[in-house]
């Protein structure tokens, strides 16, 4: 069962990405939605990462709400890290901190420690079992509990629910 | 006209970036202000780009680039803290804290 909606989840994927990169005829649909059920039958042994989407609307619902939390955290944190750069002293607070996540599917740990990364000012470093190693390059909270809180939840409150 | 002055603003944190890639002061760092602000840089270059172009199906292949450079920007730059910080590259001097050596 977890196979077959992984393997839905790709060919949707699939077929989306190549309307994208085709255009609206129907030989690109053709050939893009043979090639898409193709990969997604061989894929089918594979390990089903895609599975843990929830597909309901809810999900789907927090989905776009995260575009518009994630941009928001794009945009204030470059400004922040741009200020920075731009200040001659250079104020920096560098570091190693240890945040711990909830999440349990693998594909949610994956979008977190990306989303976490491509903000700038955290880099995730390394993940291990449930804990993120995030290099900060202003440290607020020295503790787990509190850069857990500073830089996790903001996310983490929107991926618990479209990842089960 | 639109276009061009997002470009610009895309191309001006590209800038920063550099400019943060010389001035800081170790590899964790510089990887914060050279990987990130490519993210919100040429996603601004792209939009500004499609807005000025504006015609044909440029909107969904400058959403397919965004797509593609949020998806593997982030696994790029972790894997190359994560490598730097394996391989013992000391961390500046004014680190505050490391967890992840204490951990291991």
């Amino acid at each position: 069962m977890k196979n077959f909606k992984h393997s839905i989840i790709l060919f949707i994927i699939l077929m989306v990405i190549w309307i994208l990169l085709t255009s609206w005829e129907t030989q690109e649909l053709i050939a893009g939605l043979i090639t898409s059920f193709l990969i997604a039958i061989l894929t089918y042994r594979l390990e089903p990462v895609l599975a843990a989407i929830n597909l309901t609307p809810k999900a789907l619902l927090y989905s776009i709400a995260y575009i518009f939390v994630f941009a928001k955290e794009l945009i204030l944190s470059n400004l922040d890290v741009a200020r920075r750069v731009l200040t001659p002293s250079l104020p920096l607070k560098p570091g190693i901190v240890k945040v711990n996540t909830k999440l349990k599917s693998k594909i949610g740990k994956l979008v977190l420690a990306n989303s976490i990364t491509l903000t700038p000012g955290t880099l995730t470093a390394e993940v291990k079992n449930g804990n993120l190693y995030i290099h900060w390059i202003d440290i607020k909270e020295e503790d787990v509990a509190g850069a857990t809180q500073e830089i996790v939840a903001k996310f983490e409150k929107y991926l618990e629910v479209i990842f089960g | 006209m639109i276009g061009a002055i997002i470009a610009l603003i895309g191309s001006i944190f590209l800038l920063l970036g550099a400019l943060g890639l010389l001035r800081m002061p170790d590899v964790y760092n510089r990887m914060q202000a050279g990987t990130k602000s490519t993210t919100l840089g040429s996603m601004l270059f792209l939009i500004g780009a499609a807005l000025y172009i504006s015609k044909g199906q440029i909107w969904s292949r400058v959403i397919l680039l965004i797509l593609f450079i949020v998806f593997t920007n982030p696994i790029s730059s972790h894997a190359l803290a994560r490598a730097a910080h394996k391989i013992k590259i000391p961390m500046a001097e004014e680190t505050v804290k490391d967890d992840l050596t204490e951990d291991e």
